[in-house]
């Protein structure tokens, strides 16, 4: 789908809060010694909830807000989350997945992608650097966080897009279902 | 229909790789004055009050987070600190007696240095936003080139050094901590007083490296690493000596000196920042011993 005016808005505010929240707080609180990561789960969300195309812009996007406000190296972000985007919503226009738990699914193989994309860019770009227990360890730690909070962070993306979201059929059929239009009971 | 959407989905996606490695590539070549920094720092500068805002508002919440996870850590901390003040209290009784033959001694050679950290202007900040990211340790401050902070400054805070200024706007600064990959000081061993230099172990987060010591077998597990200062006016040392930096725990021993690594850790807690020091005068015992300004 192709968001318009108004979704592209609250997409902004989205990404504009969603950072906001991360570098002010998610990135301040450690558990067992690392944060979790916001940015990779928000475009994951975005790319289920929208598709390739939504999905890969609002990853860039946030990669490169991302790599401004922390002084990073500029493009590195918006790279590794272009491809986590884009990803994210081909799963969801190849196969339209319908079980609950396929956002903590997303969220973690999205975080994955980031924390490793991300760090393989920087050994390429020249970072003299052994691959020691305790990188892996952080970037399994930091994984393992992401899908703890994918599942609420896909649920609060939902419920901001739901207005400009595509009805979805599996849910019309509940509805029918509750108020008695599709029973067969109601036939009877 | 289908053969248009496809095409464009991989345009879109082809036309942002390209934009992403060409910005990658654009700011990798250029200088730290380059456009592209320029603009990273005009962006830092708009955008440095919003989340100064954000910060504030929800501090709260952050202390309602900590506050759980301190409670986690502070029994086993207990533990470990009732050891530590075992051992401590020792050594103050040993401190008081060499304190007071310290102070004598200095009275007596009158050494002309400031001594505490007022003495290099400290600037009090607080911080604001941090880098979640295991390659840029760092961290944003609400005080800048305003505030007398400048590029390369010491960074510490009451538990020994920090880092040093990494980039500097009128109101804010980003400040890389220790264990930032670009960073280095040089130090030397309290106790045996053998000089070294410290550099982050890159790709093991908080642990740091004492390098090019010469005689490394002489640094012992527990020995506290302070900076070194300026041994020679020629080559100014950005960092005043004597401040904290970290104490051994542990040195990898090699086959041969040179293989050996003595790994210290942070004596400052890089994870919970919040007030900081920025030395604005971090050479006032350099212009005090030669009577020049650097």
């Amino acid at each position: 789908m192709t968001p318009t005016g108004p979704a592209i808005f609250r997409l902004a505010l989205l990404g504009l809060f969603g950072c906001i929240l991360q570098l002010t707080t998610v990135a301040q609180i450690t558990i067992f010694g690392v944060p979790a990561d916001l940015s990779p789960l928000l475009v994951c969300s975005v790319g289920l909830l929208l598709g390739s195309v939504p999905g890969a812009l609002f990853g860039f996007c946030i990669g490169l807000f991302v790599d401004t406000a922390l002084l990073q190296t500029l493009g590195i972000s918006s790279l590794v989350l272009t491809a986590v985007g884009y990803g994210a919503g081909r799963l969801r226009e190849l196969r339209d997945p319908a079980h609950a738990l396929v956002p903590v699914a997303v969220g973690a193989i999205g975080t994955a992608v980031y924390a490793i994309g991300f760090s393989i860019m920087q050994f390429l770009l020249g970072v003299d650097a052994p691959v020691s227990l305790l990188l892996v360890r952080e970037i399994l730690l930091v994984i393992v966080l992401n899908t703890l909070l994918a599942l609420p962070v896909h649920m609060l993306v939902r419920r901001w897009l739901s207005p400009f979201l595509p009805d979805d059929p599996r849910r019309r059929r509940r509805r029918a279902y509750t108020t008695g239009g599709l029973s067969p009971l109601s036939r009877a | 229909m289908y053969d248009k959407a496809v095409r464009r989905r991989r345009a879109v996606l082809a036309v942002l790789v390209a934009l992403s490695l060409t910005l990658l590539t654009a700011y990798f070549g250029e200088s730290s004055s380059g456009s592209l920094h320029g603009v990273q720092r005009g962006a830092m500068e708009v955008l440095a009050p919003i989340q100064e805002g954000a910060n504030r508002v929800v501090k709260p919440f952050r202390d309602l987070f900590g506050w759980f996870g301190s409670t986690l850590d502070a029994k086993s901390q207990r533990d470990e600190l009732k050891k530590e003040r075992d051992a401590l209290r020792l050594q103050v009784t040993q401190l008081q007696v060499d304190g007071a033959e310290n102070k004598t001694l200095r009275g007596l050679l009158n050494i002309n240095t400031g001594g505490g950290m007022k003495a290099y202007q400290p600037v009090i900040a607080r911080v604001f936003a941090r880098s979640p990211s295991t390659w840029y340790s760092t961290v944003e401050i609400n005080k800048g080139s305003s505030d007398g902070v400048r590029p390369d400054q010491p960074v510490v805070n009451g538990e020994g050094l920090v880092g040093k200024v990494k980039s500097v706007s009128n109101g804010n600064a980003i400040v890389m901590l220790l264990t930032d990959q670009e960073f280095g000081v040089s130090a030397k061993a309290a106790r045996s007083g053998e000089p070294g230099s410290i550099n982050p172990a890159v790709g093991a987060p908080g642990d740091l490296l004492l390098e090019l010591v010469p005689r490394g077998k002489l640094v012992t597990k527990g020995e506290h690493i302070v900076t070194a200062g300026t041994v020679s006016t020629r080559l100014r040392s950005l960092f005043p000596p004597g401040i904290l930096i970290g104490t051994v725990n542990r040195v990898d021993q090699g086959e041969g000196e040179l293989d050996r690594r003595i790994h210290v850790s942070p004596a400052a807690d890089l994870r919970r920042l919040e007030y900081l020091e920025v030395l604005t005068k971090p050479n006032t015992d350099l212009v005090a011993s030669t009577g020049k300004t650097p």
